[in-house]
Order: C-alpha cells, then structure tokens, then sequence
C-alpha cells in the first residue's frame, strides 16, 4: 500500500473535515487562534484534538473490529472499568507503573472475554458484547464501591492533562497508538487477514487462516484501546466515575468509524479515516456550541449525519448510482453486496 | 423439535420459580400479592416495550430507538398538555400516530437501504433523544385530571396488593402480543423471516411490509410504554429511560427467544421481566446489596441464556447431521 492510495482513500473525510472547520471560523472568528501559555498549547483547534482523544482511541480498536464485520458495544463499559480499576490501585499505594501496566492488563483481559465468545462460541458480535456492556458498569461499581474515586497522584494526572513541548499528552497518545496500529497491520498481512475474516469467516478459516486467533487478538486491542482511553477519561477529571465514565462512547466510536469510510459489513479498514471521524465528530461537537446552539441539537445532527451515510453506503444507491452511470464494474459489485446481506440475514 | 423450541422457555420458568422460591425461603414476606403487583406495576413500562422488542428479535433484527422513544414520547406529553394546552385524549392519539410513522420510517430504511438494523435504530436512537431534547431539557410535571383518574384505578387484591392500571394494560400487552404472534398472517410472516429470510422471500412473505411493520410496531409499543412510564413517574423527561433497549433485550433474551431470530415466545419475555424484577426486589428486601448487583447478575443471566442457546443451536445441528456456517 503507497502513501498516495491511502491519503485518496480519505480525501472525501479529510474535505469534510476541512469544511466544518471552516463553518466553524466562519461562526466564531477566533477559532484557528493557537496560543501558548503556561508550557500548553492552548486554542479551539488544540481542544478539539484533546477533548477527542476518548473516542479517537476506542475508534482505533473499533476499526480492526468492524473490518472483521463484528462490533464491540462494550468499549464504553470497559472504559469504565478500566478507570476504576486504575483509581482504586493508585488510591492503594501501587506504584504508577504497575497501576497502568495491570489497567491495561484488565482492558485486554476484556478484550478477550469478548473475543472468546465471538471466536469459539460463534456468538454474535453485537450480542456477546453486550453482556460486557450491560455486566461491565456493575462490574465497575464494585470497585468503586459506589463512590467517585478521587486520586491526587501526578503521574497518573500527566495521562490526562499533562503536555509534552506543549501538546497534550492524551493527543500524543492517540496519535501515537493509531500509527502503531496502522503499521502493525498494514507493513504486515495482519490487516490483510483481518480484511478476509470481514468479507468471509468460513472461506478464511478453510484458506487456512488462524481465524480463531485473529478475533481474539482484535478484540483483545479493541480493549486495550478502551483501557488507554478510560485512564485518560479518569485521568482528566482525577477520578473513576463508574456510572458515567465513557458512557455512550462506544456509539460515537462507531459513529467514528462510519465516519471514516469504513464499511460495517467489514472487509476493508482505514484507522486514519477513523481518526479523522472521531475529530470530525468533535468538530461538529465544538461548531454546535461555538455557534451558540443547544448541545441538544447535537443528537439531532448526528442521526443526520449517520442517515446520509447510510444512504450513500447503502448497497441500494450503488445499484442506482450504477444504473445512472452505466458503469459495468460498479453494476457487478452492486448486486454481491446485496447477496452478501442476504446471507447474513440468513444465517 | 418442537421440544427444543420449548426448552429454552420451560428452562425460564424453572429459574423464575426456583429464584422466587429461594427469595421466598429467606424473606417469607415476598410471597404476598404486594410484591406481586408491585413486581407488575414496576415494570410496567419495560413489559410493554420488550414485547415489541421480541417481534423486532423474533424477526433477527434489533430496536436500539426505544429507550429514546420512551422518553421523547413522556416529554412531548408533558409539554403538548401543559405548555400546548392539547387536550389529553388528543395528546395520546398523537404521540402514539408520531412514534408509529418514526417505525415505519425505521423500518423503510431498513429494507430499502438493505442496511443492518442496528446502525438506523442507532441513528433513531440519537434522533428520538435530540427531539425530545429539543421539547424540553427539564423535567416536566403532567397535570391532567385523566391522569389521575388512571393512577387511581387499581383492582385491591386479596392480601393488600395493587393491580394498577398501568400493570393490568402490561398483562394485556402480552397477551396481544401472543395473540399475534401466533394466530396472525403477520406473527407468521416475523417467524418466517427470523428463521429464514431468503426462503421467506422465496416463499412469498411480503418482506418489506412486515419489516416496515415489525419496527412500527415496536415503536408504537415504545410509545405505550412511554405512556405508561408517564403515568408512573407524573413527568416527562428528555433523559429519562437511558439504557431500556438494553433491558429489554435482555429481557428477551433471558425470555428464551433465539438471538438469531425466528425462535421464542412472547410469554418467555414477561418471565425474563418478572426475573429482572425479581433481582430487583431481593435486592430492596436484602437492605445490604447494593444496586450494581442488579447489572452484574443480569448480566450472568445472559450470559447464560446465550450459552444454552448455542448449545441448542449446536445440538440440533449435529443431530441433523449437518455443518453449520459459523
């Protein structure tokens, strides 16, 4: 894959992109103001990459997930996990390393739940997620103990709202992750089998891959991610608040990756489209307030968001657009897209 | 196979009993028609909305919208007879016309744009929230004297307990539900295309009318279910009911109906309620637990209706002889 082909693959997010930053300084004059006080960086640019990084993060996992046509509900509820648990060792006097090292541990710990229920009971993604998702805020709360954990330890603070030469850490952090990933999985074949298990499980396991194996290892990442961004979360506010800490992230995180081109029937996957879904996101996040409306009016347009790109995924208009452009190789991927949907309506 | 089919709800009902009388063994005061009704009147609102779940289910899709549409449609009541002055009557008849024509659109979209279920009830979901947002932030009171005569309609069991309105209309939700389910062209048709879409398809069920239906009227029952919370808590708010499309699922679920769609009954999901709600109450009448337990041990339950359901599925597979795709 040459860098070209994967900046073309994200030109029409990268333009979206560019056009609500635009609406935004349009709104509100001073938004591309970048200052640098206190050893930060400050300014609505810098915010929007921070207050994204949550769910830039859960959208680096959630991608490999949905390109094996599977899905994680339960990032949100292992978000809170891992803060509680993150909080309650360094509220016990467990050095920073350990604390972050067994925070992560327990996300992949996760991770792997999930993944055994896809790979070897052959659950439904959706529904084997969803035990984590409604069992995990319990779970959360029992090491709490119902309470807000505070803490007031540096360290695990700098995760949160420490800078480095100026820029946020949490910034560094996800920017950083989604290179990682992105070369793990595409200067290797990882990303390619990861690609094969979303466009057929069955055909990819006979053509002797480790299907197995590679579920588990993308759900296991999907939650690491979720640990990184749950420390962050916590790491923010300087407490684990197992009721709220990242609830309803998981939708944004996939509102995320549909954001970024990717297909929720799997099969191909971009994480920069992802990262540039998430700060779209909070771009659409950051214009609402800055243009003086309701936060309400954020529910609203995302729905609006998610139906024109349904629309525009929807293997119904590539037949259309198909029909109107007579063009014969979109005419043919068309219709094995819609029998691909069949079969799994199927089944 | 017949057998089969039943087994996961016959498996229900033995854990409701066992559990209530384990509960019973230790706090002999929750055999009384006070629990009873309260266990009914309690979940009223999720009864009514896990039944039209369990058609969505049944059909092999999924409902994210109706924790939103619950409270979209208990603010747009609040507001329309306070704020609006509409009367009552006329305020019900269009919440239940506006949530319906939100199903049928869902379920359009669905079947027409061939796109997963989960994605465009997601999308309703954000859109039913911001709305009822967009009606009002607070929490807003309902005055209105058909509301009270309704709160004061109950039927005095023998023992103290309270049958209440809202409790009777969710017995009488089921029993429509089961009604329909099973002595309906379009109960027939949702099996049929949970079980197989394609041969359904082939066979002439009209797809599009009864996915179109199916969505409608799970979001009409999540209408009614918002007019029953309405009558439960007085108000309407815009962020009430965060999080019921997860417990009616797994009401569902724990119900006994398949995951994959096109086996269960709508009795089995009135069980997977009353189990919820019996958690609940042990959880009130041991004073010690704390209410986190609740999520943990539904989430146990789950996991292991999920389980046996594979368990099932792999069986019957095997004893056909043949190999299932995975």
């Amino acid at each position: 894959m040459t860098l070209p082909s994967t900046v073309k693959r994200v030109l029409p997010q990268l333009a979206a992109l560019l056009v609500i930053l635009a609406l935004n300084t349009a709104i509100a004059p001073g938004f591309l103001d970048i200052a640098y006080a206190n050893g930060r960086l400050y300014g609505s640019l810098i915010d929007i990459l921070n207050r994204g990084a949550p769910v830039a993060l859960l959208a680096v996992g959630m991608t490999l997930v949905i390109a094996t046509r599977g899905i994680d509900l339960s990032v949100g509820a292992v978000m809170a996990i891992c803060g509680a648990v993150a909080a309650a060792l360094i509220t016990s006097d467990h050095s920073l390393a350990a604390t972050i090292l067994a925070t992560l541990g327990v996300g992949i710990l996760c991770g792997l739940w999930n993944g055994a229920l896809v790979a070897f009971l052959g659950i439904q993604p959706i529904i084997a997620t969803l035990i984590l998702m409604v069992a995990g805020r319990g779970i959360a709360q029992l090491i709490t103990e119902g309470v807000i954990l505070t803490f007031n330890v540096p360290g695990l603070i700098f995760v949160g709202s420490g800078s480095i030469i100026g820029v946020p850490f949490p910034v560094i952090l996800w920017i950083v992750i989604g290179i990682a990933a992105a070369l793990i999985f595409r200067t290797t074949a990882l990303g390619l089998l990861v690609e094969a298990i979303g466009i057929n499980r069955r055909a990819s396991a006979l053509a002797g891959i480790g299907t197995s194996a590679l579920l588990l290892a993308v759900y296991a990442a999907s939650g690491l991610c979720a640990s990184v961004a749950g420390i962050v979360a916590a790491a923010d506010i300087r407490g684990a608040d197992a009721n709220n800490a990242g609830l309803w992230l998981e939708l944004d995180a996939i509102l995320a990756v549909v954001v970024g081109g990717n297909s929720l029937m799997g099969g191909r996957f971009s994480i920069a489209g992802s990262l540039i879904g998430a700060m779209i996101i909070q771009s659409v996040n950051t214009g609402i307030l800055l243009a003086g409306f309701p936060p309400e009016f954020n529910l609203v347009i995302k729905a609006a968001i998610i139906v024109v790109i349904l629309v525009v995924q929807s293997p119904a208009s590539h037949t259309l657009f198909a029909f109107v452009r007579h063009r014969p190789g979109r005419a043919t991927e068309a219709p094995t897209h819609a029998a691909e949907t069949k079969e799994e309506a199927a089944r | 196979m017949t057998s089969s089919r039943l087994f996961p709800l016959a498996t229900t009902f033995v854990i409701f009993l066992i559990a209530y009388g384990l509960c019973i063994a230790e706090f002999p005061n929750m055999l009384s028609t006070r629990v009873l009704g309260n266990l009914l009147t309690d979940n009223a609102f999720l009864g009514i909305a896990a039944v039209g779940m369990t058609f969505v289910i049944l059909s092999g899709g999924i409902d994210l919208s109706i924790g939103s549409v619950i409270a979209f449609t208990g603010v747009f009541l609040a507001v329309s007879m306070g704020d609006w002055g509409v009367p009552p009557v006329v305020a019900l008849v269009m919440v239940l016309v506006l949530t319906t024509a939100f199903g049928a659109l869902m379920g359009a979209m669905i079947h027409y744009l061939a796109m997963p279920p989960f994605i465009v009830t997601l999308a309703g979901m954000f859109f039913a929230r911001g709305m009822a947002f967009l009606i009002s932030i607070e929490s807003v009171p309902i005055r209105a004297e058909l509301y009270d005569t309704l709160q004061g309609l109950y039927y005095r069991m023998p023992g103290g307990g309270r049958l209440s309105f809202i409790g009777v209309s969710m017995l009488a939700v089921v029993l429509l539900g089961i009604l329909i389910a099973h002595f309906t062209s379009f109960g027939r048709n949702v099996y049929a295309i949970g079980g197989n879409r394609q041969s359904a398809e082939l066979m002439g069920v009209p797809i599009a009318r009864t996915t179109i239906l199916i969505y409608a009227l799970s979001s009409f029952l999540a209408g009614l279910a918002g007019i029953a919370f309405s009558l439960y808590t007085s108000a309407g708010y815009s962020l009430a009911a965060v999080g019921v499309e997860l417990d009616a699922i797994a009401a569902v679920v724990i119900g006994g109906t398949l995951l994959t769609g096109g086996s269960g009954y709508v009795a089995g999901t009135l069980l997977g309620i009353l189990i919820m709600g019996l958690i609940q109450t042990y959880i009130v009448f041991d004073g010690t637990l704390s209410s986190w337990w609740t999520k943990i041990v539904i989430g146990m339950l789950l996991f292991s209706f999920i389980a046996l359901q594979r368990g099932l599925v792999w069986l019957s597979a095997r004893r056909r002889g043949a190999a299932m795709p995975a």
